[in-house]
């Protein structure tokens, strides 16, 4: 009998701090074992945001730095340019890459660079506690829009996957969930394509990872899935934006 | 024999394990605090585990170990 | 051996940090500094290094804390707007204990302001604009040729105190052309870098490059380890110029530019038998302080006048400096206009106690 499933070396030793059942950590294990797979953890360098992954730094292996709000593909991009052979990635979540982000995302996408982001949605902000993200459905009770988003009033959403496909230097987009077995193995794949295709000098990748926030969703985590699937899916729809034809 | 093995200390008593095992042999234990004063997942009947990593795959806190 | 050549101020900033080391700068356009961007465009690809024209002055900072956070020599230039929005960038750098180098051509302000030269900026740059205890070496030149040594300078001050250098220019110096004498070879400092992120490539431990600290007396303690170190370059890296103050009566004061004019007007007074010194503070932070106490307790001297173009902002540091010894006068023009040297000349007959001719 041997072991099928170990924690990954791609993860330091240090406890999530993550709330219960808050599928960043899941998302943690991903990239990290893709790392560790592909034998890229040590020349990795990762960019960690602001908001609930503001210290996963502490959490990946490789080397990591922190950025401000929405600044982690500027300062992934730097990084990028100083050392081209290494491999990069930020890490950001709705309100940093869609919100105070939203130029930062946009422009290194657009200059093609040859980073991967990760970019979990999770249709709220989570650290601040609750408040609507630019990725809040409509509808969607938060402490800042506490009659449900009303799109004459807050707007609608934004669809980053879509939106960031629509730009040349962007040549892989994907957006999968990380709800049951078999999506979790589904993000994993897109993650590893992610990194194939920045190996391989392509351009600039992002995986959109839908995400849950029981905390401030106020749902226990297995109905939390079950809201991801039964709301998230209907505005976010899964599938490939960008590159499906890319054999990586 | 396929088992799983449970770091108890890290677990946080989400309930995702229990969910998601097709064996349905997961509870959180009631009568069991970890030092973070959660409930800990463990497997209630290790002989019907098949070693089919469901649980340690949606597991946030990598809490779990599968042996086959 | 030196060659001496007729250069706009703007370029040699981009040629003193390709002469520095500089291989990564990132730039956004704005009046009137971004003859350096245009310089570094055709330098760089010639040394192997890159220039990148960021999406805003924001991103431009968050790309020198990445590049430095990876280990390079890097640079970012700007003018006085462009450089408020990069005070978020500032005080990551600081918290991060990140090596940088900015130039700030000022140019007049608040607001979008004007194009024309200024030194409204000096609150911004040794005060600092951006969150939290933190300062940064601020290098004030007065000709192109300072300007070029002390951009060099920068580099090698950010390294060795893992800190943000900023050379304030005044707006005029990246526009005029002075004759500047390159150094055969540049007074490099080489430092190692052992947290600099280069993936682990072997490494026991991954390297991690953040300005977090969340725990109380981590956060403290983190304080008092940068108060160490501003303590330490205020005691090593103090500079300053100071032209005939003994047995002055007047001491002119003033950073950059505008202590051409009063060494014109230094003249101009002795002929009129007025003794007048200067004090040029070279590094507006550190402040030379001792220098003016100095100063102010010879008997000779009735007064300081500070001379600057803003409504009066280095004078609240020589009032301090002075702290009541004499009094401290100031005079300050500002829009892009330059106070005269007769105007000047008019205030210190006053303040020597003359009668106007």
């Amino acid at each position: 009998m041997k072991p099928v499933f170990t924690r990954t070396t791609g993860l330091t030793d240090k406890p999530f701090h993550y709330c219960p059942g808050c599928t960043h950590g899941i998302i943690h294990r991903l990239i990290a074992e893709v790392m560790v797979e592909m034998g890229i953890l040590d020349t990795t360098i990762g960019v960690s945001p602001v908001g609930c992954t503001y210290n996963n730094y502490e959490y990946f292996a490789c080397d990591m730095v922190q950025a401000a709000h929405g600044r982690a593909p500027a300062v992934g991009t730097a990084i990028k340019r100083v050392h081209p052979d290494n491999m990069v990635f930020t890490y950001q979540g709705d309100g940093d890459l869609a919100a105070i982000g939203a130029a930062e995302i946009v422009h290194a996408a657009a200059r093609g660079e040859k980073i991967s982001t990760f970019f979990v949605n999770n249709a709220v902000y989570g650290m601040t506690s609750g408040q609507m993200a630019p990725t809040t459905l409509v509808g969607q009770v938060t402490t800042t829009s506490p009659f449900g988003r009303r799109p004459e009033f807050e707007g609608y959403p934004i669809n980053v996957s879509e939106m960031i496909a629509t730009l040349r230097g962007a040549v892989y987009v994907e957006r999968v969930a990380v709800n049951d077995f078999a999506h979790i193995s589904k993000a994993k794949k897109a993650i590893r394509k992610a990194f194939r295709v920045q190996q391989e000098g392509l351009g600039f990748s992002m995986v959109e990872i839908l995400s849950t926030c029981p905390t401030n969703w106020g749902k226990d985590p297995v109905a939390s899935l079950r809201w991801m699937e039964d709301a998230m899916f209907k505005q976010y729809p899964l599938g490939v934006y960008r590159g499906q034809e890319l054999e990586v | 024999m396929p088992r799983v093995e449970f770091d108890e200390e890290r677990c946080k008593g989400c309930g995702l394990c229990v969910s998601v095992c097709p064996q349905k042999i997961i509870a959180l234990q009631k009568d069991k605090l970890n030092s973070k004063g959660f409930h800990p997942a463990g497997v209630v009947d290790m002989d019907r585990c098949t070693g089919c990593t469901m649980c340690a795959t949606i597991c946030p806190d990598v809490v779990i170990t599968v042996y086959r | 051996m030196s060659n001496r050549v007729l250069m706009k101020g703007n370029e040699v900033i981009a040629e003193a940090a390709v002469r520095a080391g500089c291989r990564h700068y990132f730039g956004y356009p704005i009046t009137p500094q971004t003859e350096v961007m245009h310089y570094m465009a055709k330098r760089m690809p010639e040394v192997g290094g890159t220039m990148l024209q960021a999406e805003s002055e924001v991103a431009a900072i968050n790309m020198v804390y990445g590049a430095s956070a990876a280990g390079a020599r890097v640079m970012t230039t700007s003018s006085s707007p462009g450089i408020s929005l990069k005070q978020e960038g500032f005080s990551y750098i600081a918290g991060a204990e990140l090596p940088a180098v900015v130039v700030n051509v000022v140019r007049s302000g608040p607001g979008l302001g004007g194009i024309l030269p200024a030194q409204g900026d000096y609150f911004q740059a040794t005060k600092g604009g951006g969150h939290g205890d933190y300062r940064n070496i601020v290098l004030a030149p007065a000709s192109i040729q300072e300007l070029y040594e002390l951009t060099v300078e920068a580099f090698n001050l950010a390294d060795r105190y893992r800190m943000l250098a900023l050379v304030l220019g005044d707006g005029a110096l990246g526009q005029m052309m002075e004759p500047v004498a390159f150094r055969e070879t540049e007074p490099i400092e080489r430092v190692e870098k052992p947290w600099a992120l280069t993936g682990r490539k072997g490494r026991a431990e991954h390297n991690t490059v953040q300005s977090i600290y969340i725990e109380a007396d981590v956060m403290e303690a983190f304080n008092a380890k940068l108060q160490a170190k501003y303590a330490d370059v205020t005691a090593r890296e103090t500079r300053v110029e100071t032209v005939d103050c003994e047995g002055a009566e007047v001491i002119l004061t003033a950073f950059g530019l505008t202590s051409r004019i009063c060494r014109n007007v230094m003249h101009l007074a002795a002929k009129e038998g007025i003794k007048v010194g200067l004090v040029r503070p070279i590094t507006l932070w550190p402040f030379p302080s001792q220098t003016y106490a100095d100063i102010a307790a010879q008997p000779s001297v009735k007064a300081f006048l500070d001379i600057e173009l803003n409504c009066g902002q280095m004078v609240e540091d020589v009032r301090l400096a002075v702290n009541g010894a004499k009094p401290v006068h100031f005079h300050g023009r500002t829009g892009g206009n330059l106070p005269t040297q007769q105007e000047i000349l008019e205030l210190v007959r006053q303040l020597a106690g003359r009668s106007a001719t």
